[in-house]
This record gives structure tokens, sequence and C-alpha cells, in this order.
């Protein structure tokens, strides 16, 4: 077991999110950085979407009670295993007793704990992503524990990547959203010639900016919206949904974020500057 | 049978959205959910294909890969042509019990006034209908019903609260329905409906689909009291009949 002795600011386990019950209003939930997310477990040779500990800008204080092996990733925090300074994107051996420490964030909003075959937690409607109401909280909880198989020999194959960080990129790729029409001349030039900066209201639900466009008076039927959906609100207000986020709405979809444009989303804090970018 | 004229657009890399013509009507709602029967029996049966259907719309997602567009909304409009009548799915009327408790409808009071109303024949009003779920979402099991009583029509709270107790009923402009979780919410609360609407310990989370109707009955606080102990060890039953059998 992982003992939980400080859980952080927001820390929650995730895999690649709920699949199958969009049609019951249940959001996919899931890694919000999905490319760092695959890597740690591609280091540790887990399945891409073993359930990993999503760690948001104030990490948590981790105590092991079996030996396994672990890999941090995504946002840079300073990682302490015991007293030892830890890097991203590198393979380490864990023995009974050691502890994992996360102390400052330097850049980037998120990171990623993956462990030997992934944390197993209970699976309810075939994710371990945590999402209050499915699952019983919504993120970890101090003195919480959470299940691990012991790992005592693992030689990786690789046991250091180089990433090729995208925490610097500001550029979002977006395709044409269903309602993109609506947007005129002077509303898309400010789109796609200004920069937009990351609004105090951002979470794994959405992520709103702090400047506003022309507004509208589109009236549309309640429809679907995805995780990377862009939606525009009468009074201007630019809101894109993440992986919680709700799979119905009733604003007009302007854009939808590629894959990538996601998880470089996913790295963004209050204050940060994004600009969106047409394919 | 109908065929409407669809429209087709593309929704990210791996999702499209096919439209109907934009109003709130029973007949493009079950010819939406036609389709969708008729995709997913013929051609989209794989569980790597979600579809969300709600009022005019059907939303196609395939996570798998990304979706070529302009070769599958050719195949998809061929497929449209092809839809026969056999090809609905089987729905549901649900009988739900709410107890319109002025201690549980916090607004049941000020809403028969502002409607001129006794408390019994808004009760009335309100359970002698029968809506149409047109969509579920907002929240995991929120249904978005049609079909309220023009006379029971009246604006949302211009204050919203910061928390509706799971289970409240409410009335908000042409909508009614029901909170599935504590949330924060501006409708007018008019009773608690003592079933579970979103249960993730079952199977199907949300028994209701999009397509099925929904009657409400009232019951008393001791019927509503007992249904809720036994909603938490979860052996409550549901009155369900079908409808289009």
């Amino acid at each position: 077991m992982l003992k939980v002795l400080k859980s952080g600011l927001f820390t929650t386990i995730q895999d690649a999110g709920r699949f199958g019950y969009l049609n019951k209003g249940v959001p996919v939930a899931g890694f919000m950085d999905t490319a760092s997310a695959h890597k740690v477990n591609q280091l540790l040779e887990n399945t891409i979407d073993s359930a990993v500990m999503e760690i948001t800008m104030t990490g948590p204080i981790l105590e092991f009670d079996n030996p396994t092996f672990i890999c941090i990733g995504g946002a840079k925090h300073s990682v302490a295993l015991n007293n030892d300074y830890i890097e991203n994107f590198k393979v380490y051996k864990v023995s009974p007793g050691d502890i994992l420490s996360f102390g400052k964030l330097e850049k980037g909003f998120r990171s990623y704990l993956a462990i030997k075959n992934g944390f197993k937690t209970d699976v309810i409607l075939g994710s371990r992503s945590m999402y209050a109401p499915v699952t019983p909280r919504s993120h970890l909880e101090d003195n919480q524990t959470i299940a691990y198989e012991s790992c005592e020999v693992f030689s990786p194959k690789i046991d250091e990547l180089k990433v090729d960080s995208f925490l610097d990129s500001k550029v979002l790729t977006v395709s044409k959203g269903p309602e993109y029409g609506l947007l005129d001349d002077r509303r898309l030039e400010v789109l796609f010639f200004q920069n937009f900066t990351i609004a105090n209201e951002n979470d794994r639900m959405a992520y709103q900016l702090v400047e506003h466009i022309v507004g509208h008076k589109v009236s549309m039927l309640t429809s679907a919206t995805l995780p990377g959906t862009v939606q525009l609100t009468p009074s201007g207000k630019i809101m894109i949904l993440m992986k919680d986020g709700q799979t119905t709405g009733g604003y007009p979809r302007i854009f939808q974020l590629s894959d990538k444009a996601i998880s470089i989303l996913a790295q963004k804090k209050f204050g940060d500057i994004i600009s969106f970018r047409l394919v | 049978m109908t065929h409407y004229s669809i429209s087709i657009r593309p929704f990210g890399v791996h999702a499209l959205l096919i439209e109907w013509p934009n109003e709130v009507n029973e007949a493009v709602l079950e010819n939406i959910l036609q389709f969708e029967n008729y995709l997913r029996t013929n051609h989209l049966g794989e569980d790597d294909w979600e579809m969300i259907p709600a009022y005019n719309s059907l939303t196609l997602i395939y996570r798998k890969a990304p979706i070529n567009f302009t070769e599958f909304s050719e195949q998809l409009k061929a497929w449209y042509t092809q839809l026969e009548e056999a090809s609905l799915p089987q729905r549901f009327i649900w009988r739900l019990p709410v107890c319109y408790d002025l201690e549980l409808g916090i607004d049941l009071k000020s809403v028969s006034e502002r409607l001129e109303k006794s408390v019994e024949e808004v009760v009335n009003l309100h359970t002698n209908h029968i809506y149409t779920v047109y969509g579920i979402g907002f929240l995991p099991g929120f249904m978005y019903l049609g079909g309220l009583p023009p006379s029971l029509e009246l604006p949302r709270r211009a204050e919203p609260r910061l928390r509706v107790r799971k289970g409240s009923v409410g009335l908000a402009g042409k909508q009614t329905g029901i909170y599935p979780q504590e949330s924060p919410g501006g409708w007018n609360i008019i009773g608690s409906c003592s079933v579970p609407m979103f249960d993730p310990k079952k199977e199907d989370p949300c028994f209701v689909s999009v397509g099925d109707k929904v009657q409400f009955y009232s019951i008393t606080r001791a019927e509503y009291d007992l249904h809720k102990i036994e909603a938490e060890v979860g052996i409550y039953k549901l009155e369900k009949t079908m409808w289009n059998a």
C-alpha cells in the first residue's frame, strides 16, 4: 500500500477515462495531460493507460510499504525520494519505508506519478479515474492508502527519456467546431491573432480565459460537448471544456482542441498565455 | 417513413455531429433514435463508438482513430436513406415517486403564490403530464425533460442557490427536472424524488435513456422516508411500462 501522508492541493488517480456512459451524462475524466501520463507508463513498461497519480500544483507526500519502481513526469516539481532529488522521466526503485515528497512547482501545472503495473484502486464503470459522484471521492485525502503490486526486480529497456518538453508551448492547435460558422472576420482576427490569458477559473472541468471577445445572441438546443470543446458564451467569454467537463451544453462550440493541445493546456495555470491556431 | 434533411459537420478529429431541423419535436427525436439504433445494430456496433443523442442532434465519437470526415459523412448519408420504420429502439415510461412536501419542496409555497394556484393544483398539474427525455447531460443522470404544461412555466430564481439537495425536483422556464446530485442551481424546488437518478453501483448507472418518458406521482413523507432507506441499501424498485411495443 502507498500511504498518502499529505495529499496536496488536488491529487487524484487517473487512467484513460470512462467510456460508454456519455449518453448518461458521465464525463470521460482520465489523464488531463495524456501525453505525459503515457510516457511515464511507457518507461515502466506498463500498458499506457495504467492508472497513475495526477498531481496538481502542490504535490503530496507519500510513503511506500513494498518495493516497486516509479517514474514521474509532466510538470516540473522539485521531488525528493527520501533525501535525494529525483528527475522527470527516469525510472527509480523504491524500497519499503521510502518517502516521496513533492516540493516546489517550477514549471507546468500537473505531474504524473506512475508505478510499476499501475495503481490498483477500484474500477467503477470501467475506469479508476476519480470523479465524484462516480467515485466516492473527487480527490485523495490525507492518510488514505492506495493499493499497488510489489515488484522486486525490473530492468527497464530505457531508464531515462529525454523528452521533448511542451511545457513552454503556448499554441493550441484547434479544428473547427460545429458552430465555427458564427464567427465573423472581426472575431476570427481576435481569436487567431491575439494571445489569451488563463483565468483563475480553471480546473479539470473547464478552463476559462481572461479576455472576452464580442458576444452573440445565438440560442441553440442542448447538444453534445467533448473534452477540448471551446464554447463561446453570449457575453463573449471563452470556456474550454476539459476531461471532467459536462457531456452536453447549450453554448456554441467554436473550436475543438487537438489531443496534443489538451495536454498542452493541462499544463497551464492562472496567468499563463495561450493562442489558437487552426489546422 | 419520414426522412428529414440532415446536416453532418465535423466535431474535432474523433467525432462528428449529425443535426436534424432545429426544433423540439417528438417526431424528430424519434427519427434520431431510430437512426442511432440502426447504426448501432448494422454498422457501428463496436464498443469504441459512442453516440450522444440530444434534442435535434446525434453526436458520434470514435476514440480509437481519427475519422475521415469526407468519406464517413457520405457513408452516413447513404445509410440514412436506408433507414426503415422497423429500427426503433424499445422505450419506456418511468413512473417516478416525488414527495411534494413543503419541507422538501422548499419553493413550493412561493411557486403556488407566483402561479396563483393552490399547492394541490401545482402538484396535480406536475403529475398529470407525461414528459419526454430529450437529453441526458449537464450532470450524470440529469434529464432534460420536455412537455411542461405552459401553466407551470415560471422564471428561475433570481439568486441561484449554492447547494440544491440531491433528488430535488425543480421548475425553470419551460423545463422541469431532477437534480441527480447535490449541486448549485437556480431552479424553483417543488419536491424531492425518492429514487436515485444516478447510481454508479449499477451496471447501467442511469436507468432512463434519451427518448424515454417520465411521469411523476405524489407520495407521502412516510413513503419518501422509506424509499430513501431502501435506496441506501440499493433495493428500490422502479415502475416502468413499455410504450412503443
